[in-house]
Order: C-alpha cells, then sequence, then structure tokens
C-alpha cells in the first residue's frame, strides 16, 4: 500500500485512506507487540532520530518503534545552543544523507524546519514536532485511541484545552480531527490563544466549563510554568482555579467522555490527579498507541524507499 | 551627447512627448524636437523608449563596510543603476554603524570614485544604534548627511528620541523612522493573523508599527522637525500619516514595492526570501497603500533593498535575516503592475520615483530642463524578462519575484552625463 507522500511533515500530506492505513497498520503492531515483540520486519533498514529538543516521551517511542522491527537505529542529539554556534540545518543533513538512512525523524524547535531537511535529504522524513507548528505522529496516536471508545466520528464533540499558542499537538489534531468531521472546540487563557485559530477549524470557548460540556473527548495539554514567568497567566494558582480538569467538572462532559493528555502531565495543574488515574482517563493507551503508530509509519515510509 | 527621438516623460516641465535632448559636460542643454545634429557628437537614437529623470530609491542597505559577503558599494550601486536608480539613500546600519563623521567620509569618497549611483548617506540617531546618546548631528549634517534614521530599529526611548529632535532643530535635518514596538512585536517574523497561527510562527500585529508611527508623529509636531515615515505596511499607520498631513504637519512617508504587491501569502512553505521587516501584510493593505499612492498620502517608493548572502537565508524561517533584493526589479514591477494596468500614469509614476524624492530630500534632481545634472533613465515598453536573481548585479539574490515575467527594464542610464548603463548592461 504505502502512503501518498514520501514525508510525513504535515497532516496535511495525509489523505483520510492514509490515516486510515496507518490505524489499520498500527492496530496490527499492537497486536504484536503484545505477542511477541521483536520482529524482522525492518531489517536493514535504517532510521536516524534527530532531536534538535529535549524529549524523552517522543524519542524512546520512535527509538522502539524502529528496534522492535529490527531497524538499524542512529540517535543524534543536539541542543539548540549548539545550533546557534555550529552547523547549520542544512550541513547537519547533508552530514546525515550520506550515511544513505532511509528514514529521518526530527525534532526541531523552529516551525517549517522539516521543509527545509526535506530538500536536502533523499529519506523521508518524519516531524517529531517542529516548533509551535505540527507534531502528526501525536495526531495519529490520538486519534487512534478516539477511534478505540468512539464509533461515530461525525460531529463527535472533542475538546481541546491549554496552551493553544505553543502546542503543535492542537495544530495537528485540528486539521486531523476535521478530516473525520468532528466537532472541535478549544479553550485557554486568551493570552495563550493564537488569533485566528478558529480559522483552523475549530470553535474557541472562552470558558473552561462552558467549553467541556457535553464533550465526547477531552484533551487537556501540558502548562509549561516559563508561560507564568513569560506574563501569560498570573499564577500557577490561577490557572489551577480555571483551568483544571477535575472531577466535578469532568462531570460535565457526556458520561462516556475519555480523558486524553498528550504527556508528561503536570498532576495537580491542568489535570487533576484522580481524573489522571480515572477510568475516563486513556493516558497509558496513548503511549502504546504512540508506538505503534509510529512503527506503522515507520513500516509504510521504508516500504516506500 | 544627443538623444534622438525618445519620449520624454518630466513632470518638472509638463512634458509627455517625443523630444531630443542635447547633453553638454554632465548638464542638459537643449530640450526641444528635432534638435539639429552637431559634428562629431554621440548620438542615441531612443525611438520607442521613453526618457525620464534618473529614479530615486528613498531606502536602500548598501551593506558596506562590514558585511561585504551581503553587498558592497560597488555592487550596490551597480544594482541601482540597472534598477534605473542615479540617486540612493543608504540606511546607517552597516558595520560599524554611520554614526561618524570619517564613516561618511569613507562611504562618500568611495561609492564617488566607483561613479555609479550617487549615494546620499544617513546617519544614525542615536551612537551606535544604541538607543541610548544622540550622535554628532551637526558635524555629521555639515559632512553631508542626508537625513537621520535609526533604520532596523526603533529609537525605544521616547525621551531620547525627543532630545535627538529638538537638537536637531537649527541644523534643519530629516527624520526618517522605522517603526517598531519591540515589547509588542515579541518574537514575532511575520503578520500576526490567522496564516501565522496555522504555520506555527509567532506574528506581529499592525500596532507593532502603528503606535509608532503615531508616537513619532506627536514627537515630531511637538519638536517641530520634518518626519519620514520608512517602509510603511500597514494601510491603518497610512490613515494616521493622512490625519497628520491634514493638520498641516511636515510628515512623509514611503512605501517599498513588496508592500504594495506581496501580501503574507508569499511566506508559504516557510520562504524566508519573502521573510521582511515590517511583514508583508494583507491584499486590503496593498490596497490601501496603492490608493495613498495615488492620493499623495505617500510622497515615493523607498525599495529597502535589502541584499542578505544564501547562508543568512537558506536557515529555519525564524533565524532567517529580514530582507528583500528588490532594487533591481523595482521599476519593472511597477510599470507592469501600476502602469500597464492603467491605474498609474508614466507621469505620475516619474513624480513618485524622482520628482517628489528629490524635493523630500532637497537635492537638485528630479529634472531634465536646461541647466539640470543629466541623471537619466531610459527604458524600452516592450521588452519583457523573466526575474531571474542569479543575473542581478546585487550580491543578495533574496527575491521572491523570482519567475515573475515583467516589462520595464532600464535600457540606458546615464550618470551626470556618463553612460553608466548601455542596453541593460553596466558598462
Amino acid at each position: 500500500m504505502g502512503l501518498s507522500h514520501k514525508d510525513l511533515i504535515s497532516i496535511n500530506q495525509l489523505s483520510v485512506e492514509d490515516v486510515q492505513e496507518v490505524l489499520s497498520v498500527a492496530r496490527e503492531m499492537r497486536e504484536q507487540v503484545r505477542s511477541m515483540k521483536q520482529t524482522e520486519a525492518l531489517k536493514g533498514v535504517t532510521v536516524v532520530n534527530l532531536f534538535y529538543e529535549n524529549s524523552t516521551r517522543t524519542r524512546s517511542s520512535f527509538e522502539l518503534a524502529a528496534k522492535y522491527q529490527g531497524a538499524n537505529v542512529l540517535n543524534i542529539s543536539a541542543s539548540s545552543s549548539s545550533v546557534q554556534k555550529g552547523e547549520g540545518l542544512i550541513d547537519t543533513a547533508q552530514t546525515i544523507n550520506a550515511y544513505y538512512p532511509d528514514v529521518i525523524v526530527m525534532r526541531h524547535p523552529n516551525s517549517g524546519a522539516h521543509e527545509l531537511l526535506a530538500k536536502h535529504v533523499n529519506a523521508s522524513v518524519l516531524n517529531a514536532g517542529d516548533g509551535m507548528h505540527e507534531h502528526p505522529t501525536q495526531a495519529l496516536l490520538d486519534f487512534m485511541t478516539i477511534c478505540d471508545y468512539k464509533k461515530n466520528l461525525e460531529g463527535l464533540k472533542v475538546v481541546i484545552v491549554g496552551d493553544l499558542t505553543h502546542s503543535r499537538v492542537v495544530r495537528s489534531n485540528i486539521l486531523l480531527l476535521n478530516k473525520f468531521g468532528c466537532d472541535v472546540t478549544v479553550c485557554g487563557p486568551m493570552t495563550l490563544v493564537p488569533g485566528g485559530i478558529e480559522k483552523m477549524g475549530c470553535k474557541l470557548v472562552m470558558d473552561f466549563e462552558e467549553a467541556i460540556k457535553d464533550a465526547d473527548v477531552i484533551m487537556m495539554l501540558r502548562i509549561q510554568l516559563e508561560r507564568q514567568k513569560a506574563g501569560l497567566f498570573p499564577s500557577a494558582e490561577e490557572y489551577t482555579h480555571f483551568y483544571c480538569l477535575n472531577k466535578e467538572r469532568l462531570a460535565l462532559a457526556k458520561p462516556d467522555c475519555i480523558v486524553l493528555h498528550p504527556g508528561p502531565i503536570n498532576r495537580g495543574m491542568e489535570i487533576d490527579g484522580e481524573v489522571a488515574d480515572g477510568s475516563q482517563s486513556k493516558i497509558l493507551e496513548q503511549v502504546t498507541n504512540g508506538l505503534c503508530v509510529r512503527m506503522a509509519l515507520l513500516k509504510l515510509m521504508a516500504e516506500e524507499v | 551627447m544627443l538623444l534622438k527621438n525618445g519620449h520624454l516623460v518630466d513632470p518638472s516641465q509638463a512634458i509627455d512627448g517625443v523630444t531630443d535632448i542635447r547633453i553638454d559636460n554632465g548638464v542638459i542643454s537643449e530640450v526641444g524636437p528635432d534638435l539639429p545634429e552637431m559634428k562629431d557628437e554621440e548620438i542615441y537614437d531612443l525611438t520607442g523608449c521613453y526618457v525620464v529623470p534618473g529614479l530615486i530609491d528613498t531606502h536602500v542597505h548598501l551593506r558596506d563596510p562590514g558585511q561585504e559577503e551581503s553587498e558592497s558599494l560597488e555592487t550596490g550601486t551597480k544594482a541601482a543603476i540597472a534598477g534605473g536608480f542615479t540617486s540612493v539613500v543608504a540606511m546607517p546600519n552597516t558595520n560599524p554603524i554611520v554614526d561618524n563623521v570619517p564613516i561618511v567620509r569613507y562611504i562618500a569618497e568611495k561609492s564617488k570614485r566607483l561613479g555609479y549611483a550617487d549615494v546620499l548617506q544617513t546617519a544614525a540617531i542615536t551612537k551606535g544604534e544604541k538607543g541610548e546618546e544622540i550622535t554628532e548631528i551637526g558635524f555629521l549634517k555639515e559632512a553631508g548627511v542626508i537625513a537621520f534614521t535609526e533604520d532596523g530599529r526603533t529609537v525605544e526611548n521616547s525621551g531620547i528620541l525627543r532630545k535627538a529632535m529638538t537638537y536637531s532643530k537649527p541644523f534643519d535635518v530629516l527624520f526618517m523612522s522605522h517603526c517598531e514596538d519591540n515589547n509588542l512585536k515579541g518574537a514575532g517574523v511575520m503578520n500576526a493573523g490567522a496564516l501565522a497561527t496555522e504555520m506555527g510562527l509567532p506574528g506581529i500585529a499592525r500596532e507593532v508599527e502603528d503606535i509608532i508611527i503615531q508616537r513619532d508623529i506627536m514627537l515630531a509636531k511637538m519638536t517641530g522637525v520634518r518626519l519620514h515615515i520608512s517602509h510603511l505596511s500597514t494601510g491603518t499607520g497610512l490613515e494616521l500619516i493622512r490625519e497628520a498631513q491634514a493638520k498641516g504637519l511636515p510628515v512623509t512617508c514611503e512605501v517599498t514595492p513588496h508592500h504594495l504587491f506581496l501580501t503574507e501569502d508569499a511566506v508559504r512553505g516557510y520562504n524566508t526570501s519573502a521573510k521582511v521587516a515590517p511583514p508583508l501584510r494583507t491584499a486590503e493593505d496593498n490596497e490601501a497603500l496603492i490608493e495613498g499612492l495615488k492620493d499623495g498620502t505617500i510622497t515615493c517608493i523607498g525599495t529597502d533593498h535589502a541584499p542578505h548572502s544564501a547562508d543568512k537565508k537558506d536557515v529555519e524561517f525564524e533565524r532567517a535575516a529580514n530582507g528583500i533584493s528588490s532594487i533591481e526589479v523595482a521599476f519593472p514591477l511597477i510599470w507592469t503592475k501600476l502602469v500597464e494596468t492603467g491605474r498609474f500614469a508614466l507621469n505620475e509614476i516619474v513624480s513618485i520615483m524622482s520628482c517628489k524624492p528629490a524635493e523630500l530630500l532637497r537635492i537638485d534632481r528630479g529634472s531634465l530642463s536646461v541647466g539640470k545634472v543629466a541623471d537619466v533613465m531610459i527604458f524600452d515598453p516592450n521588452v519583457e524578462k523573466v526575474v531571474d536573481p542569479q543575473t542581478f548585479y546585487s550580491k543578495g539574490k533574496n527575491c521572491p519575484y523570482v519567475g515573475e515575467k515583467l516589462s520595464g527594464w532600464p535600457k540606458m542610464v546615464l550618470r551626470e552625463g556618463r553612460v553608466v548603463l548601455k542596453d541593460g548592461a553596466i558598462v
């Protein structure tokens, strides 16, 4: 089968069929991972994980997704500070290209960095997060989790809450959920809502409790404390008072509403411990689904090369 | 020298028709139909071509001294001539900053020796463009500085700008203002709005510019100096200038070709050649600015020619330098998009690109009447060419118009009566 595009930089590059294909392979992977983890499906394939930002979860997930299938894995970590003084992205890209990798997984602090990378390498480029732009594998794993619980996607009310400005997760999710007719609502402190976000295909509701009323899915985003220091909200206490998902608030959503979070969670800040650990929370399933989605993408991309 | 059969468009003499021009010792000596040919005279038959006073660009970056990998006085002034500009106003944000007399002399002597475009040099308002101490405005004016500007940045401290303006009063200088409120701009790299949100890039709201435009108008009114707003990008800022002019304040402004013809859509795909400060805005702003040019609120065109070496642009969008290399395509863009479309008469464009900037800068240019210096631009309106930055004289190939088909390319340029551009090539 394979995907319609060589790279995965933006959700916009995926057709509805592509998404269904990725999820279908990811579900097979999930069965496989549960029974016998290791295969040789990607023997001889080389995957480079190029991380310009600190990441434990996404990087581990990609690393295992490649290793469980027998691929060669090269991990490169470059902190943004060394980027500032050292080698430029194009030079790094050309150096890596000279190793003949099949897939380059990159996370980069600047939006659009992957488009620049893709122009200078032959390998498929897989976006593990670029600046405030996109994080397509996160959206796919979120979607896979939603599909496990919700059969009827048309008009499904998905509410995304938190720091929308700096979130690549929210952008990729809006694009993907819109492809399947879901009804996306966003909410967050107005200093963390980027101008014109509604034009991406979502509804903005300023009041958290009003936003999550009758929700089918609530996705809480991590709030970083640096944002408070930058003056974007007055205090952690006030944030929690107005935007923390606790048991009482969750009761405003539909009874079968599921709760997602891309992690790592700030327990007690944007999500109450009781909710994070409760039966409606699917946060750990998201982690497994993330592994499976990435395994599926690496397989589909390697097949194309 | 005799220029024969060209169509002279010169608003200063209200001429718009085929006529001959004679030049002696670098000065226009005769203008009239069917001038008799003299013995041993150099003669150019310009049938089918337009002849206009040399164009004047009120805003360029020549990068010399200090950033010669991006441009030099030689490549920059050759590029200006190739674009039809015989005089250019050079910004002071070189390295070191133009904030003292020796640098002004270095630039003046070097550009004069080169002999291409006349470089009219601006100086910084504060030493090192640091926004702290005012420069030697008097000495600099005496050394020939044409205007004072902190271009590339704004004098953020209103108190310091007020002091510079007040102190400058006896010297009667022109202030040019790059308007950007840095605190409001934050990390912004493109126009704020839905597209910036979609692309995940921090935005620059129009208020970033408009607030400083209004502040500087108020300070100019308070101190009584002449104020020229550089590279206006917003229709709302234009409105503020229009109001100031209606009150009789000596406030002028310029617009770049890219703020007339390009929108924020040009940065889609993270196209760094369209990354510029102030940022490209919306089609509504384009339209308002064209309207402002038409009704005279906008005095002139400043190209904001901002050449950069490839390694400053071939990087991540947020890290890329701001600026467009545009001096060689500015006139063809305006000819193709404003004159050929019928929105402006050539007469109006000559006024905007030569007569009015000469008046603003108080230089004896912008006219080809008898006795004037023969800075002349000639173009053949029927020649079409596709924009290819690789053919630029400028070292800056950072040009978002690549591949566009334009006409109105300068064919011949005279500087003080010398042929410096012939058949579109530097002599």
